[in-house]
């Protein structure tokens, strides 16, 4: 049973490849793509998508832009991003730009499966709460 | 070599000038007022010295002329028979010593065929014939006379003074004669310094008085000095002497210029001699001063050698200075060199390192992916292992090995090409006011899980009055991170330690200091912690660019890190930045985290 949805976004063709392979068989269900533009398509045709695992350092549309148009877009969908710099900094621009954490490159697996559900909880937590509040305003609009 | 022989070269050609420059004017001024001093005092002196002699001259020439006019005053005065008794001719003399003090010795009338007529002195010289005597034939021929030096019948040096009286168709000689000592007086007065004295010499080069040392040598080119060479025939023409008191006289006196000329010592080879002469007697005698010229020049000379002294000196203490100046000059102009050397070296140093930077951080993002492909595929071989298909076979198990131990040395991959990232990238260096104690208890939080692995205690020692510095955190983050995970990897795990993270305000500057308790660096070692890529650690354990990042990274923020150690006791790693300038953290300083 897939309960979380995960988006890999990287120009690295093989460690996508890979690591959906290993969170396949960790019972994610995958959605690969291999630029920022293509994981905003892959956003829009795909329903439901919880997390997108999102590298910093792309061709094209870079993750920090990437990661701005998905929190316009789609505010609800966690982003963790993946960096291959030790310093502090990008991961603290990905942050500031509503990133939900940064994994450094090459990651643990046992790391990212935690902070894909971390993210995915949060997330989780996020519908709940816009449910009850659509379920008052409901309430409240059948009590008027 | 080469350099030294340059620097040498710089030092002379310094030296040289330095004293070229000071010894040109000294030697010049000296020179040319030294000349100018001599030229001046020695004219002063030699005006002097004629002066004197001008005097002595016009003294003697009164003296002579006195006594003959005495003479003939007595010869015009009384009737000649008068000169005949003896007794009034000893009155005469009486009081003609009375006039000149003793020089005139006697009188005496002597008729024309030069037989003594009448005598009054103390020779007894009676009727005395001296019609063969030169002076007797002289003084016939002149109506004055005054004759040279000579010995006469008395056997003493004396000279004589006549006038020719004519009475009864007859020529008689009222003569007398005057003491050579006395006369000598007259002109020995002249005596000036140690070596100058006067004499007379006649035109035959005889004296006339007596030279204080021995002239005989020289007398005779003196004499061809006072009249020129054909000086030894005096015939000196009848008016002449009529004229000894005539009104011409005075000019006639003082048409003989009075010369002074300097002239070589034959006695002392070398030195040389200032002869002042004129001409006495109307040219019949001449009074000649002489003094050696080191003598009369002796004031010049000691003033010269006191010049001289001095200049000596002068020069002594310029060559002294210059040397002193221009080996000074060079050595700081070594040392310039040397610095400007040594800047440029590590300017070289610097540009090398900053591409070395980047190209290690090129070559640690290319390889980065590939490592991160690598360790995801071993871990899907990892994953498909777990599969049953496999079962517990060895090679499933070797397999397994295997794919961990890629696993791990692709995270070696990842630190090491981290750190080289870092390296290359000092990021975030935005500078802001910073509170230390606060940072430190970041890293310590931070690190402290490693610590506990190693069985290391980590005490702060933090000063909450810390002054405030002005830094990039995230920078300053890194250089205490590496300090901190240093100090805890340079102690045994088994045995465990501490590690003391000190703070204190300096002079301007805010103190920290990391010290360890563990096995100490050596001295050999000590020297080369902050060169890049020299590490100490196990091959794969250390990348020896953590501490050369953090002296960059201090060194650009304008502070020092140093490092102090000894083996066995640990070591201490002092950090000082410049405080900012803005107020104290005070007491209201935030809690340390």
């Amino acid at each position: 049973m897939s309960d979380i949805k995960v988006m890999l976004v990287d120009d690295e063709q093989s460690f996508v490849e890979a690591m959906a392979k290993r969170l396949t068989k960790r019972n994610l269900e995958v959605v690969q793509a291999f630029s920022g533009e293509e994981g905003l398509e892959k956003l829009n045709e795909v329903f439901g998508v919880d997390v997108v695992v999102l590298d910093v350092k792309m061709p094209g549309m870079d993750g920090i832009q990437t990661l701005q148009e998905i929190r316009k877009r789609y505010p609800l969908v966690e982003v963790i991003m993946l960096t291959g710099h030790a310093t502090v900094q990008s991961a603290i621009d990905g942050m500031k730009q509503g990133a939900f954490d940064y994994l450094m490159k090459p990651c643990d697996m046992d790391d990212l499966l935690s902070k894909v559900r971390e993210a995915k909880a949060k997330k989780e937590n996020h519908e709940h709460k816009i449910a009850q509040a659509r379920a008052m305003n409901i309430a409240n609009r059948r009590g008027d | 070599m080469e350099k030294e022989r340059h620097y040498s070269g710089i030092k002379r050609r310094l030296m040289f000038l330095i004293v070229l420059i000071s010894l040109a004017p000294l030697a010049l001024i000296a020179i040319v007022n030294g000349y100018q001093f001599k030229h001046a005092y020695e004219s002063k002196v030699l005006e002097h010295l004629e002066q004197v002699v001008k005097k002595h001259k016009q003294n003697i020439d009164t003296f002579l002329n006195e006594n003959l006019a005495d003479l003939r005053v007595i010869a015009n005065t009384y009737p000649y028979e008068q000169f005949k008794d003896e007794a009034f001719l000893s009155e005469l003399l009486r009081n003609l010593q009375a006039e000149h003090g003793g020089m005139v010795v006697d009188m005496g009338l002597v008729d024309d065929q030069g037989v003594q007529a009448a005598y009054s002195g103390p020779f007894k010289l009676g009727k005395a014939v001296y019609a063969d005597a030169t002076w007797f034939k002289e003084a016939m021929g002149s109506q004055n006379y005054i004759s040279d030096v000579f010995m006469g019948l008395r056997g003493l040096p004396h000279f004589i003074v006549a006038t020719k009286i004519s009475a009864d168709g007859r020529e008689w000689l009222l003569r007398c004669t005057i003491d050579f000592m006395g006369f000598n007086r007259l002109v020995e007065n002249i005596r000036i310094g140690e070596t100058g004295l006067a004499f007379i010499i006649n035109r035959q080069g005889a004296f006339q008085t007596k030279p204080g040392i021995q002239l005989d040598a020289h007398v005779e080119s003196l004499r061809d000095l006072v009249w020129g060479k054909h000086a030894a025939a005096p015939e000196l023409t009848h008016s002449h002497m009529n004229n000894w008191l005539g009104p011409q006289y005075k000019d006639f006196a003082t048409a003989m210029p009075v010369r002074a000329i300097v002239a070589d010592d034959p006695q002392k080879p070398g030195a040389t001699s200032i002869y002042v002469m004129t001409q006495l007697k109307q040219g019949q005698w001449a009074l000649i001063y002489r003094q050696d010229t080191h003598d009369a020049f002796s004031a010049w000379y000691k003033t010269r050698n006191v010049a001289v002294i001095i200049f000596l000196f002068g020069s002594l203490s310029i060559f002294f200075m210059a040397f002193l100046v221009s080996a000074k000059t060079v050595k700081r102009l070594e040392m310039a060199d040397r610095e400007k050397e040594m800047m440029n070296e590590k300017v070289i140093e610097a540009g090398k390192l900053a591409s070395l930077g980047e190209l290690a951080a090129g070559i640690a993002h290319e390889i980065n992916n590939p490592v991160a492909i690598m360790v995801e595929e071993s871990g899907w071989i990892g994953d498909l292992l777990e599969e049953d298909e496999f079962g517990d076979t060895e090679n499933v198990a070797e397999i397994s090995r295997s794919v961990a131990q890629i696993k791990t040395q692709g995270d070696r991959c990842k630190e090491i090409t981290h750190k080289l990232l870092s390296f290359a990238r000092r990021t975030d260096p935005r500078q802001q006011e910073v509170n230390m104690n606060e940072l430190i208890g970041e890293v310590v939080d931070l690190s402290s899980q490693r610590a506990k692995y190693a069985n290391v205690k980590v005490h702060q020692v933090l000063d909450d009055n810390l002054n405030l510095i002005q830094a990039s955190p995230s920078e300053l983050q890194q250089v205490l991170l590496n300090l901190i995970n240093n100090a805890i990897d340079a102690i045994d795990h088994k045995q465990g330690g501490e590690v003391t993270i000190s703070t204190e305000n300096g002079e301007g500057v805010v103190n920290i200091h990391v010290a360890d308790t563990g096995q100490g660096i050596p001295d050999a070692v000590l020297k080369r912690v902050f060169d890049p890529f020299f590490t100490t650690k196990p091959v794969g354990k250390g990348t020896g660019l953590g501490l050369s990042i953090c002296y960059g990274i201090i060194e650009k923020m304008g502070g020092k890190i140093s490092v102090n150690s000894s083996v066995g006791v640990g070591a201490t790693f002092h950090i000082s930045l410049p405080a900012s300038q803005g107020e104290k953290n005070g007491g209201n300083a935030e809690p340390v985290s």
